[in-house]
């Protein structure tokens, strides 16, 4: 991993057709460089930062306060002041939307932190570690494996009982193997290169060679895997929100607005399909992301 | 063949004592939250403590947890799963009827996931990198940022509420219609790009090489030659998608009014009944155990190249 020198690049970078300069494949900028000219990276990654924009600078773009109510304009079809209409109290559905890109970022991190971080720690000491740690790290991620997804999900939210933190809890946990597993294969593989063994006749602690070359490789990998494995993560949230495990009303969480206005389906169906909507273009967006990530990152398409 | 099916359901052992344990532990961790919920709001404080206390005792729920999980497993593998506190009988009978339920709309799923999916799939890989397989990928890709909920609701206010072509509140077969189409096409998605990437490696194979070169149209190349291989691969992975099924059922139930396991454990969940929660988490795990072990046992027979002496 080499990283630039301080230097910016140039405005024109995109335009060049090939530098003059023999470029190195790999390093942070090369990636960069060809995610920005990568079609779907693009769109997708528009739309993630708009998220970002809108979970930054929510109460500035909401025209409206999320949790004001007004029980005699329930309902309302979408207008110029209220412009995607009115949910069943009353409250205003495009600022609950926007405030609601908070619980998507939140979710989407604790449960990523919690999956990549538990997954890394777990996946390295069984790859790198002695083959009885190694077999008793697989036994466990193998139970969890037994599982399919969304049902270990729900074991997770049942032995902890319903709420938003045990959803995104239950959601993390539940993504640990799939990192761990990753890892573990990472960190096998490249404990057989010729490099480590010179870094250990060198004199290099186990310590050493676990942080100092098998963490760097895991990199490319491991973003490649969060794109792909945060948005389920994100949808399980969402899921469990819809019924009724995750975040509670009158939370403007995404989910939570989709089931409070479900029944009103038949009657004002801009409420249920606005939200609805909203977290099927955020995770449309992340997959395209992920999908540019990987055309980028990925060694087998390069 | 005996003895690969007897080796597999030997590895399958520990999984399925794993699968236990975490079924377990949902009423082992809060224990006098199992006792609480039964008395919830029926008796004084001071009663309550008491009852618990014997409850406590009589449930053997004040032993240590090792002997409460040998207890657990004992009635399990007796087919006793307790009783739900909520609807006040034994769980084994209520969840019977509801499990042949679930596995009708998972059956009806899976079909219509393999006839949509697969063909697609084939069909993206046969014409790569045209607007049809770009078509497909993004529809694919559609397909798996799709919320399940959403779809269902969407379904239901374009179908029913709009064109009308469906009822609202469905009777007999016409139930099943929407919830399976809803599971069926989410799973097309996954399904089409599996079918995808192994039709294209295939494609690259010295075989195929060879049938082109005498000639072969290239429908009969793909249809005789690539289409076996595909749909082998197809299969390895369709007992991992059944297990997503029925973890989609849980959701697709709930909006459908469907009444099967899902639709009861995602209520137990709520209710806080625990032996409830237990069976059903228990009981879709160990289908999907089995479906992984039947779809492993199948491939071993169909494809000779599966050495199942060792």
């Amino acid at each position: 991993m080499s990283l630039p020198d301080g230097a910016t690049p140039p405005p024109d970078t995109f335009q060049a057709e090939e530098p003059v300069v023999a470029r190195r494949r790999g390093g942070f900028r090369w990636a960069l460089g060809r995610l920005l000219r990568n079609p779907s990276a693009r769109i997708g990654g528009g739309v993630v930062i708009l998220i970002l924009l809108c979970a930054a600078f929510a109460p500035w773009i909401a025209p409206h306060d999320p949790m004001a109510v007004d029980t005699l304009n329930r309902l309302q079809p979408p207008s110029a002041a209220n412009w995607l209409g009115t949910d069943e109290v009353g409250r205003d559905i495009v600022s609950r939307l926007i405030y609601g890109t908070r619980y998507f970022l939140l979710i989407c991190l604790t449960a990523a932190s919690i999956s990549a971080g538990v997954g890394i720690v777990l996946g390295l000491i069984a790859g790198a570690g002695a083959p009885w740690v190694d077999a008793i790290i697989m036994r466990f991620i193998d139970m969890l494996l037994a599982f399919p997804y969304i049902l270990l999900v729900l074991a997770i939210v049942a032995i902890l009982g319903p709420s938003l933190w045990t959803a995104m809890a239950a959601v993390g946990v539940a993504g640990i193997p799939g990192y761990a597993r990753l890892i573990r294969s990472v960190a096998l593989t490249v404990k057989r290169e010729e490099y480590v063994e010179a870094a250990r006749a060198l004199g290099a602690s186990e310590t050493q060679i676990i942080v100092g070359t098998v963490l760097p490789n895991t990199i490319s990998p491991l973003i490649v895997y969060l794109s792909y494995a945060t948005p389920i993560a994100a949808l399980s949230a969402a899921a469990l929100s819809f019924l009724g495990l995750g975040a509670q009303p009158p939370a403007p969480e995404w989910g939570a607005m989709l089931v409070n206005s479900r029944s009103f389906l038949f009657t004002a169906w801009w409420a249920v399909a606005a939200p609805g909507l909203v977290i099927f273009i955020a995770i449309f967006a992340m997959n395209l992301l992920g999908n540019g990530l990987r055309d980028v990152l990925d060694p087998h398409d390069a | 063949m005996t003895r690969y099916i007897l080796r597999r359901l030997l590895i399958a052992l520990p999984v399925v004592l794993g699968v236990l344990l975490v079924t377990f532990m949902i009423q082992a961790v809060i224990p006098t939250d199992a006792v609480t919920a039964m008395y919830e709001g029926q008796v004084t404080e001071d009663e309550a403590e008491e009852a618990i206390a014997a409850i406590r005792e009589r449930f053997g729920l004040d032993q240590p947890w090792y002997v409460q999980f040998g207890r657990y497993v004992t009635h399990v593998m007796q087919g006793d799963f307790g009783e739900s506190v909520r609807l006040r009988r034994p769980v084994a009978e209520e969840i019977g009827y509801r499990f042949v339920n679930t596995l009708q709309l998972t059956g009806a799923a899976l079909l219509i996931g393999i006839l949509i999916g697969v063909p697609m799939g084939i069909l993206s890989a046969a014409r790569k990198d045209t607007w049809l397989d770009v078509g497909a990928m993004t529809v694919g890709l559609l397909g798996i940022s799709m919320p399940a909920f959403f779809f269902g609701l969407l379904l239901i206010l374009v179908f029913a509420v709009w064109l009308q072509w469906i009822p609202v509140v469905p009777r007999g077969g016409a139930a099943l219609l929407l919830p399976a189409l809803t599971l069926g096409l989410i799973e097309a998605a996954p399904l089409s790009r599996i079918a995808r990437s192994a039709m294209i490696e295939i494609l690259r194979r010295d075989h195929i090489r060879a049938a082109r070169s005498r000639g072969m149209s290239e429908l009969s190349v793909i249809m005789r030659h690539a289409l076996p291989g595909t749909l082998l691969a197809v299969m390895t992975v369709i007992g991992l998608q059944f297990g997503n099924l029925l973890g989609g059922a849980f959701i697709i139930e709930v909006i459908f009014g469907w009444r099967g396991i899902g639709e009861l454990g995602v209520k137990a969940i709520q209710w806080r009944d625990f032996a409830l929660t237990q069976a059903i988490i228990l009981i879709s795990a160990g289908a999907h155990i089995g479906a992984n072990l039947v779809v492993d046992v199948l491939y071993a027979w169909v494809d000779p190249r599966v050495d199942y002496e060792t």
